[in-house]
């Protein structure tokens, strides 16, 4: 167990390294690029690209570049976006609750409804429930969520706004569950319940297939030759063996999101978290906060993904010999 | 007598259907008889081949039923309906009666969806739109096959070093979360002023190279994977290995053995993929760091749209709805593609 | 005994599928008595599992027909309502398969899932189970019950996984136990172990055995009973001495050529039956086995041989040919030494 940790923390190691040298790669190091003219927003001052040249080392090698990128990153922490003129870290931590906010519903709805519905196509098989389920669950995955908003807010918001049906619903915006929970939960409704659409498909789909591989398991046989119930089979054998890809499948979707992959959700809804932020920077060029938002995401879900490995290592015992 | 179970008949033994025999017929055409039987499959890859072909037919539209431009702009031109002449942009209408509208879905061959923010006509442009993703979402997921295909074939049969170190650079860049590559790549070239220069290719911003090659680029591990396992798992085979022994050399058998056993693999996952980079491109375009004005393509018109959601919602509806056809019908392809060629859906034989 | 225990009466069990109807049972009957052991043999795909899943109706597959009876004590159980069947199920009837590596659940303790099995039938207080659970694993002769109850099944090696599972069997005294090809999965020496354990337990216990192989070896020990099955019928029956000392139907004469003994030359020692199983789909004309038979003639041919006693009381053979033909021919095919021995 402990070997197995020590091995994931170094693997890890590994994986945030790389990634942070393929950012600074990716940014300062791109032919025909030049970092400090892109650093510096639109229309940038002569002096600020020279300040940026001397900070960021760009006269000089490419370690002693990267050696201050990470330096201005983690250690000093002040980056400073061109664009706004603010340090872009405490931006980011700011904007994170919002984000959790979002994906911490979503997730819930998600969870639940994948789960339902991977169930009871694995149940009916044999019904013409199963392939309707499927075929909704492709659906579902099919929609570009940035779209899938788009109709929500046009539904919610213009056309049946006047009606009985979604005369509630707020403004596009963000109210902090500390100042108001029942508007925190108005403005976020649509957002979870848009945000889950494509994973509560694909989840799904992929429980399906998991349970359907399981029930082929000779302990599958076993647990029915001793006499237990089609439900006691079901949930405490079949779907707790087929939860492992789901759990770890989750944690890494989970993270991912955090770290920023809701960013096409918060632009539709207005949502001012890290997405949203990354959004705005990206139509500004505002680099160094598209860089920091990269690179914190990423870390965040390295951390993650090590996370899930512990996490699957405790549901499935056989890993954790390995 | 007594029959139970859900399926099970009061008449048993009957002769229907008892011609088969199951030596004799390649895999390939098992899979294609098992693929003609998925009606559901056909079906999508009939709208697929519609979809495709409607878009790449959209200058003849644009040119001869809509007769228009759908790259100028066409802020004061007219349109003629039913004897009455309409200015494409219209006077207020919006929620405060302010600002200008572009005239709305006139159902007939000009201005079919209506017109956007800059009177260019939506229709049209959702065409020459779909002709753009389609490209990109086709050409991306070639070229990350393509890529994926050669490490994965050079890593899985040489192994040893040579695989080690591929493979764990593909985990690498696996762990790198997808869009934050994508999104990291993205702006770098958009912000590159002259373009990219590699070598004696040359791409400006606004080419749709560049979102091809970055979405191709980002994909690339996910194909790598499963590939190399299947390498991996053909050259432990004894036909391969007879080959060894006979001393072929290792060029020849990728050719003559391992690539076209892996070809099934790719052409399962190609709809799936075409789905996934499709939507990875409109996601792209939408952020305004994929597709670049004045191209179109389906996510740039949705994000054109957005401003005019309330008032003129076709604009961003129309394009979305074949975001949502074509993606469908892709993945409903590629699921009957994985039915057909899965080993695991023929006749058990167990001991 | 005037009832017998278990008694199957013309099982047919076939699939649909892509490739037309495979006939897996086509038409079996047999009986066995209380505390009685009955081998199954035959190669692989003869329908000896699918016989005995559908005696415990463990058949999942949707695409599955059924016809005939399977009457247990007197009941029914092709009959039996789902949960009247669960009951049946683990407490009655219980199975052990062939793969102890697959066959018990990785993701819980071998304490839990015999502890699962003990209170899906019983009312046991805390600690009553995990007690008991221990105690069979002791008899089952695992050593350190009290370590190795809370371990995971990849914890154990495959000799050990299987005495696991004849525990988990065995922990509702049932009347019936089914092992389906218990040691084919294991090592030879392990092997022998695993038999000697299902003999001295059947005694302890008192239940009555279907001991399913594909090796005849296997059953020479242990079996009272010995069924010969092929493509999905019985081509013989009869006890012990009779099939080992007297077989009639040619396809035995294979099967006890094919023992693996040691006292061989290596060269003869598995000399398999050439030839493939017929098509469960299309089934030959007349006796199945003449395609690979030496013996067939053209009587084989047009005319299905029927199970029927020719040579003495509870003997029975599916074979045109006739007792003195067979007995001739026969020792040409096995070694005689092999009925010496036997
Ligand atoms: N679910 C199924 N669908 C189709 N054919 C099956 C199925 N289960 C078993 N069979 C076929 O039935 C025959 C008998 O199988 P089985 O009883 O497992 O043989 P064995 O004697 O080796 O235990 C085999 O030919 C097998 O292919
Ligand atoms: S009936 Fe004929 S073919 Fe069948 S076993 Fe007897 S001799 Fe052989
Ligand atoms: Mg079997």
């Amino acid at each position: 167990m402990l070997a197995f940790i020590v091995r994931r923390l170094l693997w890890m190691a590994l994986v945030l390294f790389a990634i942070s040298v393929l950012v600074f790669l990716i940014f300062f190091a791109t032919p025909g690029v030049d970092p400090a003219r892109q650093m510096a927003g639109r229309n940038p001052s002569a002096e600020t690209i020279k300040s940026i040249k001397h900070e960021f080392g760009l006269d000089r090698s490419l370690p002693v570049r990267y050696g201050l990128m990470m330096k201005h990153m983690f250690i000093t922490r002040d980056l400073i976006s061109y664009g706004s003129h603010t340090r872009v870290i405490p931006e980011i931590t700011s904007a994170a609750p919002v984000t959790l906010s979002l994906v911490f519903g979503a997730a819930i709805i998600w969870i639940v409804f994948s789960i339902l519905f991977g169930v009871a196509a694995a149940v009916l098989r044999g019904t013409v429930f199963d392939p309707l389920l499927m075929i909704l669950a492709l659906i579902g995955i099919s929609i570009p969520v940035f779209w899938l908003g788009e109709v929500v807010n046009l539904i919610t918001q213009s056309r049946l706004h006047d009606s009985f049906l979604f005369s509630w619903v707020p403004p596009l915006g963000y109210t902090p569950l500390t100042q108001d929970p029942f508007m925190w939960f108005k403005q976020l409704i649509f957002p979870w319940l848009t945000l889950s659409v494509l994973y509560i498909g694909f989840y799904a789909r992929v429980l399906r297939a998991n349970l359907i591989e399981t029930e082929s398991e000779d302990y599958i046989r076993t647990a029915r030759a001793k006499g237990l119930s089609e439900r006691r089979v079901l949930f405490r054998h079949t779907l707790r063996t087929s939860m492992i890809t789901f759990v770890s499948l989750f944690g890494l979707d989970f993270a991912v999101l955090v770290g920023g992959g809701a960013l096409l959700t918060e632009v539709v809804f207005g949502l001012p978290g890290v997405g949203l932020l990354t959004f705005n920077s990206l139509t500004a060029l505002d680099l160094p906060v598209i860089m920091t938002t990269v690179i914190y995401a990423a870390f965040f879900i390295t951390l993650a993904s090590a996370l899930v490995d512990l996490v699957y290592a405790w549901l499935d015992p056989r890993v954790r010999l390995a | 007598m007594a029959v139970f179970e859900p399926e099970a008949e009061g008449i048993v033994f009957d002769a229907e259907e008892t011609g088969g025999d199951i030596v004799g017929r390649s895999p390939w055409a098992l899979a294609g008889r098992r693929l003609v039987r998925n009606k559901l499959a056909l079906a999508a890859l009939a709208l697929f081949v519609l979809i495709v072909a409607v878009s790449f037919a959209a200058p003849l539209y644009s040119n001869y039923v809509a007769d228009t431009d759908p790259f100028a702009s066409n802020i004061s031109g007219t349109v003629t309906l039913n004897g009455k002449t309409e200015p494409v942009l219209q006077q207020g209408g919006g929620k405060l009666g302010l600002g200008e509208t572009p005239i709305g879905p006139t159902w007939h061959s000009k201005y079919f969806l209506g017109a956007d923010n800059q009177g260019r006509d939506v229709a049209a442009r959702v065409l020459y739109g779909g002709r753009a993703s389609l490209e990109i979402g086709i050409g991306s997921a070639l070229l990350a096959s393509a890529i994926a295909l050669v490490f994965a074939l050079v890593a899985g049969f040489f192994g040893g070093w040579t695989d080690a170190i591929i493979s764990r650079v593909m985990d690498l860049i696996w762990a790198f979360p997808l869009y934050l590559l994508a999104i990291s790549l993205a702006t770098v070239l958009l912000t590159a002023p002259n373009g990219l220069k590699i070598g004696f290719i040359h791409l400006s911003a606004g080419s749709l190279w560049v979102p091809l090659l970055i979405i191709g680029l980002v994909y690339v591990p996910y194909i790598y994977r499963p590939i190399r396992g299947q390498v991996l798992s053909l050259r432990e085979k004894e036909f391969v290995e007879a080959g060894i022994a006979q001393g072929a050399s290792n060029f020849r058998l990728i050719f003559n053995e391992v690539l076209p056993n892996v070809a099934s693999t790719v052409i399962v996952l190609m709809p799936l993929m075409i789905a996934t980079t499709i939507l990875t491109e409109s996601a792209l375009s939408y952020l305004s760091i994929g597709v670049q004005p004045p191209q179109a393509s389906w996510g740039t018109i949705i994000e054109d749209g957005q401003s005019l959601l309330y008032t003129r919602p076709w604009v961003a509806i129309a394009p979305g709805i074949m975001i949502v056809l074509t993606v469908l019908a892709l993945n409903v392809l590629g699921d009957g593609l994985r039915d057909a060629l899965d080993p695991r859906s023929k006749v058990r034989v167990k001991g | 005994m005037a009832e017998p225990l278990l008694e199957v009466r013309d099982l047919k069990v076939s699939f649909r599928t892509e490739d037309g109807i495979v006939r897996a049972v086509d038409g079996i009957s047999f009986t066995l008595d209380e505390g009685e052991v009955l081998g199954i043999v035959g190669e692989s795909g003869s329908g000896k599992s699918v016989t005995m899943m559908t005696v415990m109706r463990l058949i999942t597959d949707p695409n599955v027909i059924y016809q005939g009876s399977i009457i247990y004590k007197g009941r029914d159980l092709m009959g039996l309502s789902r949960d009247a069947m669960r009951e049946v199920r683990g407490e009655e009837i219980a199975m052990i398969f062939q793969d102890p590596m697959t066959s018990l659940n990785p993701v819980y303790t071998v304490g839990w899932q015999i502890e699962e099995q003990l209170n899906e039938h019983n009312d046991l207080k805390k600690g009553q189970a995990r007690r008991r659970a221990m105690e069979l694993l002791a008899q089952v002769g695992i050593p350190k019950p009290e370590q190795r109850i809370d371990d995971y099944p990849h914890q154990f090696s495959g000799g050990m996984r299987q005495r696991v599972m004849i525990a988990l069997a065995l922990s509702c005294n049932p009347d019936l136990l089914i092992a389906d090809e218990p040691t084919t999965a294991l090592d030879v020496t392990i092997q022998a172990q695993i038999l000697e354990l299902i003999k001295n337990l059947k005694r302890e216990f008192g239940s009555a055995v279907v001991l399913i192989t594909h090796d005849l070896g296997v059953v020479a020990d242990v079996a009272d009973r010995i069924l010969v099955m092929y493509a999905g019928r019985i081509v013989e029956e009869g006890n012990k001495e009779q099939i080992f000392y007297d077989p009639q139907h040619p396809y035995t004469w294979g099967l006890l050529g094919s023992i693996a003994r040691l006292d061989r030359p290596r060269a003869r020692r598995l000399t398999a039956i050439a030839g493939q199983p017929p098509s469960l789909i299309n089934r030959p004309q007349g006796c199945s086995f003449r395609t690979r038979c030496p013996q067939a003639f053209d009587r084989c041919r047009a005319e299905d041989p029927q199970l029927t006693a020719k040579v003495g009381d509870g003997h029975l053979d599916a074979c045109h040919l006739s007792v003195e033909d067979k007995r001739e021919r026969r020792d040409k095919t096995i070694n005689p030494e092999l009925a010496e021995t036997a």
